[in-house]
């Protein structure tokens, strides 16, 4: 029979298994000495974006001040353990470091989430699919190059919204979905890149996000709360304020918290306006729904309740990843048709694990998040928690 | 002498593409080209809930009769919605996720998950009883960012197996 795909494998395969005497084995190291192997697909990602731990961590390219948030928290958080608690406990009650820890941990895990999780990327267009686009507006006939005309209008629930032909993705963008130029992507339900948390915002990881913010201020107000206290509890112990603020390194937490705290509780109340009338920080900025033209317009995606949107935004069932950073590239993408094929014995057992896997390691990262920061990346020097 | 037996080979290959695991769907790739593609666009008009558009596209009068492409589109519409429902369990579960700080997301397999396992049955399912047999193939939309709905239509070329290098198109990522 002469199907020459098969063929056309088994020759090449032929030199290259001798210096693999196991292919059984395949575990990740023997596939990583090997010269080809399959690779996977957050290997050969478009946008600009960094990826940790084989696919299973995705931040963007420019990691912003996020070590710089790391470090305000966990300095501020350590000073308040070491020197106010000790007091307040002694004074006061033992709960306070038991809600602090509380706090502090969630503080921690959501801004590592948020940080880490993919956060609705498009993946781009396919050829295919680019070319079916451009055939459908270039309806003239002519042979000329013209760019297809920007803007393609849907009627969304009443309501007239255009939407935006995306040059670098080759796809009209789905509603509320915007191009991040630092990452270099389509992000669904773009709400804005921060560069806090060194990622975007979107429609996957805003949860994470206002639960990051919210914690955040409440452990901020406690961190002030709290020491405030104890500085007034010293300084009526008979020295006086001053003596009291000189005398303890738990000032410093207050001085930081004094400054941040109105931000952070501005940006919190400021964002649960936002997910009370299901809207994102670009929609706002932008005017779209305010009707500043002078039309009638409204939000098309708002509930009209503010519990259902809030529902909505934050409870909805969690999407998953567009972009399968863990899966394979098909064997002919990749290359090295003749590794692939003898990775299959290996990969006959565990591409079904693969595939379920694909779609588990998007949700999981099964210890970055878990353990404490100091794990250093493997191939990245950027403060990132690796398994 | 071959290094791994001819079999051996083609079962892995299948293992590879998880959409080709059936002796017809792979027969259909290597004895047909790959005529043309046709792209079902999503329908925005009830907001960013994952809709594909039932019109029925003019490539495929020819192929396959509208009230079985329409069953096939508005049972997948009717698996995103299921996935993506708002209601009393998804508050519930929304809220127990946010109590243990999201980690819950880690351990557990989404709803949404669940659900994506079920599209893939069922798109595998009608690709072998109802698409592989009129020369077609639909890929699943997850492997397109969720944006169309792909379905490459198959030329038979009617001898056996020339070189079919170009086959590996829509339907031959692996996941």
């Amino acid at each position: 029979m002469k199907n020459c795909e098969y063929q056309q494998i088994d020759p090449q395969a032929l030199p290259t298994p001798t210096p693999t005497p196991q292919p059984h084995h395949g575990n990740d190291t023997e596939k990583k000495k090997e010269p080809r192997r399959p690779r996977r697909k957050w290997e050969v990602f478009p946008g600009k974006n960094r990826f940790y731990c084989d696919g299973r961590i995705i931040v963007a390219r420019q990691s912003g001040v996020l070590p710089l948030t790391l470090g305000l928290i966990l300095v501020t958080s350590g000073l308040f353990f070491i020197f106010d608690c000790p007091f307040l406990v002694k004074h006061l009650t033992s709960c306070i470091p038991v809600i602090g820890g509380v706090l502090f941990v969630f503080v921690l895990i959501t801004l590592l989430q948020t940080s880490f999780t993919d956060p609705g990327i498009l993946p781009r267009a396919t050829p295919d699919e680019a070319a079916d686009i451009e055939k459908q507006i270039d309806n003239t006939g002519n042979t000329s190059y013209r760019p297809p005309p920007r803007t393609k209008e849907v009627l969304i629930n009443q309501q007239v919204v255009k939407l935006k032909y995306c040059f670098t993705c080759k796809m009209f963008r789905p509603p509320r979905t915007s191009h991040c130029s630092l990452c270099d992507n389509c992000v669904e339900r773009f709400d804005h890149h921060c560069p806090w948390v060194g990622n975007c915002v979107g429609k996957r990881n805003y949860r994470f996000f206002y639960t990051f913010i919210v914690s955040l201020s409440f452990l901020t107000a406690f961190i002030f709360g709290c020491v405030t206290t104890h500085l007034a509890l010293r300084a009526q112990g008979g020295k006086g304020l001053v003596f009291a603020l000189q005398e303890s390194p738990g000032r410093y937490p207050l001085v930081i918290c004094f400054f941040s705290v109105w931000s952070i509780l501005g940006l919190s109340g400021f964002h649960t306006y936002l997910v009370a009338s299901n809207l994102t920080t670009n929609e706002d900025i932008k005017g779209s729904w305010s009707g500043k033209s002078g039309e009638d317009v409204t939000n098309p995606y708002s509930h009209k309740n503010i519990f259902i949107n809030c529902c909505s935004v934050l409870c909805a069932p969690m999407p998953p990843s567009l972009i399968d950073r863990r899966g394979f590239l098909p064997a002919d993408e990749s290359a090295q048709t003749g590794s692939a094929d003898i990775e299959l014995p290996t990969l006959a057992a565990k591409s079904e694990i693969n595939v379920v896997g694909a779609a588990f390691a998007l949700q999981k990262s099964p210890s970055p998040v878990e353990t404490s920061l100091p794990a250093v990346a493997p191939t990245q020097h950027l403060s990132a928690a690796c398994c | 002498t071959h290094t791994y037996p001819l079999t051996h080979t083609r079962r892995t290959r299948y293992y590879i593409n998880p959409y080709c695991i059936t002796l017809s769907l792979c027969e259909l790739r290597h004895s047909a080209s790959l005529a043309n593609k046709v792209f079902i666009q999503r329908d925005y008009s009830e907001g960013t809930t994952c809709k594909f558009q039932t019109k029925f596209p003019s490539e495929l009068e020819s192929r396959i009769e509208r009230t079985l492409f329409e069953d096939t589109v508005k049972t997948l519409n009717n698996y995103y919605a299921e996935a993506e429902k708002i209601g009393g369990q998804s508050y519930l579960e929304g809220c127990l996720a946010c109590a243990t700080a999201y980690l819950i997301f880690l351990c557990m397999e989404t709803r949404y998950e669940k659900v994506l396992k079920k599209i893939a049955k069922y798109i595998q399912e009608q690709n072998e009883k109802i698409y592989a047999p009129r020369g077609l193939l639909i890929t699943d939309p997850i492997e397109r960012g969720m944006r169309v709905i792909e379905i490459s239509i198959y030329e038979d070329r009617g001898s056996s197996g020339s070189s079919s290098g170009s086959s590996s198109v829509s339907g031959s990522t692996a996941r």
